[in-house]
């Protein structure tokens, strides 16, 4: 079943592409009515990045090449990622080369690449975001790498796939590891995808955007592949969530074509119900002063140590 | 793996969130969420008793059970919140050790307590032997909440919730203690609970405060005296 593997890989990376915009439309959209403003279209993601990638290109005269590269090193590590996840199909082609560990590899690689790129230009908001996001980066990610640690010591195996088919065939009881990994996962995808208690995603306030301040001075192409890297970056970080809490409905290598076509429209439900959540959570919370941060991730931390610890004693 | 029977899945479901409660009670800084999170931790105390009762029949668990409800989830609270308003102290300040840094030594806690608890639960023979090192951390945790608090109320729902883990301990471990042992803690606590009250009043009557380290210096009026006529 060579193709079906080839299949399954290309339809996740084009699914991928294609869905991660319109899942950030839909978090704006429903954040948008529970906050009574006029919801902007679903769709206005897409006609951002087409508009961007029509203009022509400023770049600040002190660049250096590494500028004009970050962009394509953060989009592609984005992609590569989204073809490890298993969101639709176990069944992947890449994941003999790359576990979950790697899979956080290669969103720390885009985090350096990115603040290197706004460290480059020199100016100060640039680099005030680089620390910003470096300060979180580096508190965020030994809490993601706790989580994928639990659901892998539950499954015995660190292959996201063999995860997901681990734990979505085994039967249905009550895991207090995986409850409390989930909301340490929830934190750090709050976090590292710069949405609202730790930053907020439509603010241009200097002072507060962590986020925002690297891109500063990225204009057209360069601009709309960060954000379209970014779009992908929070539909990996809901299909991660998906492979290791929710796992019911993902098709593997016996199901053939048709479990695979009929995991799309699952994935797509799943993807509503999250994004949706998602707006519920951020319009409830409000946004932490930065020197809290590290308080809000080490209670991640600790979160998923605690599932760790609870696994490991009760077996459970 | 063996299929692990659903009440003994609610068990351990219990044991896991005191294990977070006593977290809970390690980061809190408010003194009215810390006796509801008191409270909360009794309730949960009461759901696993009730569990494990009607698991093992064993009838005198449901005495217990009672006793857990009408002092740990109603009595106790109740007297505590009649304390804080009358005391008016709802914030404890700054703790000894930062919030993140607390959390950090609960965890390390954690893992001493379960490496600890391993010969025990080795020894026991009940079916919930896995939780007692899940007792004995949040026993300890309790001793941790103590330590780092300055306020004379925070402290005493430390030891509060440090006697919930004695008695989480003694149920996972041997199906609970002798009936008479559990009314005479329960009497203790409550009379400990009765008696601190009247010194929260001296104490704050002495210093106008219950900053516990006003009580560190054992010197009598020499030391202080100076100090107060400079105001």
């Amino acid at each position: 079943m060579k193709l079906l593997e080839v299949l399954t890989q290309l339809i996740e990376i084009i699914a991928a592409l294609a869905v991660a915009p319109v899942f950030l439309g839909w978090v704006n959209q429903c954040r948008a009515w529970l906050q009574n403003r006029s919801a902007p279209s679903l769709l206005l993601p897409y006609r951002n990045i087409r508009k961007l990638f029509h203009k022509d290109a400023v770049i600040a005269t002190n660049a250096s090449p590494l500028f004009r590269l970050a962009p394509y090193i953060v989009f592609g590590a984005m992609v590569t990622a989204a073809g490890i996840i298993p969101s639709m199909g176990t069944d992947l082609l890449f994941t003999n080369a790359a576990d979950a560990i790697a899979l956080v590899g290669l969103f720390a690689t885009a985090r350096v690449f990115i603040s290197l790129a706004a460290m480059d230009i020199g100016t100060a908001f640039g680099s005030l975001g680089a620390r910003r996001e470096m300060m979180v980066g580096f508190l965020a990610e030994p809490a993601l790498l706790m989580v994928v640690f639990v659901a892998s010591l539950i499954s015995a195996t660190t292959a996201l796939p063999a995860i997901t088919e681990s734990l979505g065939t085994r039967d249905l009881g009550l895991y207090p590891s995986l409850a409390f990994t989930a909301v340490a996962f929830t934190m750090v995808l709050l976090a590292e995808n710069a949405r609202i208690p730790i930053d907020n995603p439509s603010t241009h306030l200097e002072l507060t955007m962590i986020h925002e301040a690297m891109l500063l001075e990225y204009s057209a192409r360069h601009l709309a592949l960060m954000e379209w890297a970014s779009a992908l970056k929070l539909f990996n970080y809901a299909t991660i969530g998906f492979a290791l809490f929710v796992p019911w409905g993902v098709s593997t290598a016996e199901g053939g074509p048709a479990a695979l076509m009929a995991s799309v429209p699952l994935l797509l439900a799943k993807l509503a119900i999250a994004g949706a959540a998602l707006a519920v959570l951020e319009t409830l919370s409000a946004k932490l002063r930065v020197f809290r941060a590290p308080e809000f991730l080490a209670m991640a931390f600790l979160l998923a140590v605690l599932g760790l610890l609870v696994h490991l004693l009760l077996g459970a | 793996m063996t299929p692990v029977s659903f009440d003994l899945q609610l068990l351990n479901l219990c044991a896991a969130l005191l294990l977070l409660l006593s977290f809970a009670m390690l980061a809190q800084r408010r003194i009215v969420t810390l006796v509801n999170l008191l409270a909360l931790q009794g309730a949960l105390l009461l759901a696993a008793t009730l569990l494990l009762a009607w698991r093992t029949q064993q009838h005198h668990l449901y005495i217990s059970a009672a006793l857990t409800l009408a002092l740990k989830v109603i009595l106790l609270p109740w007297l505590l919140h009649r304390l804080i308003r009358r005391l008016q102290v709802y914030r404890d300040t700054e703790p000894l050790l930062n919030i993140p840094g607390t959390l950090l030594i609960g965890v390390l806690v954690v893992v001493f307590s379960f490496g600890l608890a391993q010969p025990i639960s080795a020894l026991a023979s009940t079916a919930t032997r896995s939780a007692i090192g899940i007792a004995v951390a949040v026993v300890l945790l309790s001793f941790v909440t103590m330590i780092n608090r300055r306020k004379a109320m925070s402290q005493v729902v430390g030891f509060l919730s440090m006697e919930n883990g004695l008695f989480f301990g003694a149920m996972s471990a041997t199906y609970g203690m002798p009936m008479i042992v559990e009314l005479g803690v329960g009497l203790d606590v409550l009379v400990a609970v009765l008696v601190l009250g009247v010194f929260f009043f001296q104490i704050r009557e002495q210093f106008d405060s219950l900053d516990l380290h006003h009580l560190e210096a054992l010197k009598e009026p020499s030391s202080t005296r100076p100090a107060a006529e400079d105001r």
